[in-house]
């Protein structure tokens, strides 16, 4: 009986170090933030509260409000572009292609590097004088200018391209792995009945990877939502704000301008999509496990 | 039984040593490029030869060591002495009580009188003096070209903002480029305070920074003032976006572009090309002879303690700080000019000795941004002023966006 108990509480226990972590580092941590935010604290936590009045300041700031547009805009094309880019490189690669191993290391490359070196090499290739722009001027097209980096309206458009190369390699790596999954029998079917590669693709294949893509989707939305270091290394926000992220403005608050309440304000605002992101994944998984 | 006796003798050593030691001093501070180590290493001697130990804690990069000593402080684990600019970044801490005044040293060498008024300003804050100050930066001088100048057909410098923009009309149908300028956010302001203080006057700019008047940032003035900043932009490079503030010198000091308005940092980089004030290259405090002269600098903070021997340390180094002979021989490296109004000024360049004998006239220095505004009020005026800069914000937008954001 004894050691029945035991043997039951043994998971526990040695789940008990990541719940602590999991309550006192992100639940109490959280928390905490949010009860920030509604104090006029500066450089030093304070525990004068002041209501809403952080997160209305929060509102009236122009650079706040651009940062949420260039995420929402930045979100959108990001989390596409890596999707069908990775989707298409699996596919590919899915096709018993000769080098398999080489290529997939070449694609999976990019994500061993760090966002800073990311940025830094992609502000490079980028710079206008140098780089894309004169490498493509050289090979004869005189007109050709790529300027992106230093255009208000297409700044933003540079850091999609950067981490889009960078991320989509992961994607295709989870979705190779899904694609070797499927049961080799469906193909087998497919081409008895003479149903084009394509089709089987997108029709059959592809739905049935509805989980990886799921997983997909949710370590895209969560590296939206941090985007901070593409966007130091690359652009610094600039030219002026027009490529300014919110993850940018809370970390400036919190140490450069010496603002914790504001900063906080900004941090929980910022929460707030993320929870709407993974609340429906939540639900359709706890709906499933039930089932 | 040996070891035991070389054991204790080592006790012994190290008891003596202790005792003998003089005052320790941990400091962090951020002075990491050449000329500014070098500078720095003239306090370390002199705190040396006053018989203390100075412990060197330089972090690169402004933001980097004052997060660190902010956190220490928080920690419980503060240094002996941490840098600070001259601006309210250390307000806070003096608020929560965690800086020791330097009371007794600043009344022995009378710093009211000794020290320009906006730096004292800053320092004392009701009544008690919380800060040494070691240098004051100018931020906003001209510098420019004689070569460029002369190929323009420029005789004398400008002493108005009417003819500043004709120079620049000038300097650009020479074919050069007329204003050297690196598109940063900080250089943007920058160049925003030159024309406030020039154009808008005293008046304007204290009344704009230092009290956040919101009718003064919705006066007619204060308008023209924007107008003319933006005006400035059409006189800069298409490759200005980004660049540092050394390489928009590097223009100047090749004769390419006309003139840049910088802090008198940039003085090193045409010392280091080989020029010489006043030959290849001019320095310009300000438009007329009554301009504002723009004021900054680095002070040192003593986080508070009651540790004996620490407090000693840090009343010698504030001490020391403070000797005539130490503000000058870091100032001359540093490209910075002494606090003290009575120093000698006879071992400083034209450039210096022109800053020096403004600062002597207590109608023309005042604070930068910094000075008067928080951390995030300067931020938040930064933001402004750098989207305004850099894109097609009509002015009256301008304006009612600096006033909502300066309301905070």
């Amino acid at each position: 009986m004894a050691t029945r108990s035991l043997t039951r509480a043994t998971p526990y226990a040695a789940l008990l170090p990541m719940a602590v972590v999991a309550v006192l580092g992100y639940l109490g941590a959280g928390l905490w933030t949010f009860y920030l935010s509604l104090t006029a604290s500066r450089t030093f936590p304070s525990a004068h509260v002041i209501g809403l009045a952080q997160y209305h300041r929060l509102f009236d700031n122009e650079r706040w409000m651009l940062s949420l547009h260039n995420l929402a805009a930045y979100g959108a094309l990001f989390v596409l572009a890596s999707l069908v880019i990775g989707a298409l490189l699996a596919v590919f690669i899915d096709q018993n292609v000769t080098g398999e191993g080489v290529l997939r290391t070449v694609f999976l490359y990019p994500y061993a590097m760090s966002f800073v070196a990311t940025g830094l090499v992609w502000q490079w290739l980028l710079s206008p004088g140098d780089g894309i722009d004169s490498a493509i001027r050289a090979l004869g097209f005189d007109g050709f200018r790529f300027d992106w980096i230093v255009s208000q309206d297409h700044v933003i458009y540079t850091v999609v391209i950067a981490t889009v190369w960078q991320a989509s390699g992961l994607v295709m790596a989870l979705m190779l792995a899904g694609l070797r999954g499927v049961d080799p029998e469906i193909w087998k079917a497919a081409r008895l009945d003479g149903i084009p590669a394509w089709r089987v693709y997108a029709q059959i294949v592809l739905p049935m990877l509805w989980p990886t893509v799921a997983t997909v989707l949710l370590l895209l939305g969560t590296a939206v939502a941090k985007l901070y270091d593409a966007v130091v290394a690359m652009t610094q926000g600039g030219p002026g704000i027009a490529s300014e992220v919110p993850a940018k403005f809370i970390m400036d608050h919190l140490f450069l301008r010496s603002n914790v309440g504001l900063a906080s304000a900004g941090a929980v605002v910022l929460l707030v999509p993320v929870l709407a992101l993974l609340a429906p994944y939540a639900y359709a998984r706890s709906r499933k496990e039930a089932a | 039984m040996v070891g035991t006796r070389r054991w204790l003798l080592g006790v012994c050593l190290c008891a003596w040593a202790a005792a003998h030691a003089g005052p320790r001093a941990e400091v962090i501070h951020w002075w990491t490029s050449g000329g500014e180590s070098a500078a720095v290493k003239q306090v370390e001697q002199a705190y040396r030869a006053a018989g203390g130990t100075w412990v060197d804690t330089a972090i690169a990069g402004g933001d980097q060591a004052r997060a660190v000593t902010i956190n220490r402080i928080i920690g419980g684990n503060p240094p002996t002495a941490a840098q600070f600019n001259t601006s309210k970044q250390f307000l806070d801490i003096i608020e929560e009580d965690m800086l020791n005044p330097v009371d007794d040293i600043a009344r022995r060498d009378h710093w009211d009188a000794v020290l320009p008024a906006p730096i004292v300003d800053v320092i004392k804050v009701r009544g008690h003096w919380y800060a040494v100050p070691i240098n004051i930066h100018m931020q906003t001088w001209i510098w420019y070209s004689t070569s460029a100048f002369a190929k323009a057909g420029i005789a004398r410098e400008p002493a108005s903002m009417d003819e500043l923009f004709a120079d620049l009309d000038k300097l650009k149908s020479a074919g050069l480029i007329p204003l050297a300028h690196g598109g940063q956010a900080w250089q943007e302001i920058l160049l925003f305070s030159m024309v406030l203080s020039n154009l808008g006057g005293r008046d304007l700019y204290l009344k704009v920074i230092r009290d956040r008047d919101q009718a003064a940032i919705h006066s007619e003035a204060f308008r023209k003032v924007l107008v003319a900043f933006k005006r400035l932009q059409g006189y800069v490079d298409p490759a200005a976006p980004g660049r540092n503030w050394n390489d928009a010198t590097a223009l100047v000091i090749g004769g390419k572009a006309g003139m840049q308005i910088m802090g008198d940092w940039a003085k090193g980089e045409f010392i280091a090309a080989g020029q010489t004030p006043g030959r290849q290259f001019g320095c310009l405090p300000g438009l007329g002879k009554d301009s504002p002269y723009l004021i900054q600098g680095d002070v040192f903070v003593f986080p508070k303690t009651d540790d004996a021997a620490t407090l000693r340390a840090q009343k010698l180094l504030a001490d020391v700080v403070e000797r005539p002979a130490v503000q000058l021989a870091f100032n001359k490296l540093k490209g910075s000019i002494p606090v003290r109004l009575d120093a000698d000024d006879s071992q400083f360049d034209a450039c210096a000795r022109k800053g020096m004998a403004i600062l002597r006239d207590p109608r023309r220095p005042v604070g930068v941004a910094e000075v008067y505004l928080t951390p995030d009020q300067n931020g938040a005026l930064q933001d402004l002023l750098t989207a305004f800069w850099n894109t097609n914000m009509p002015v009256e937008r301008a304006q009612n966006s600096i006033a909502s954001a300066l309301r905070y």
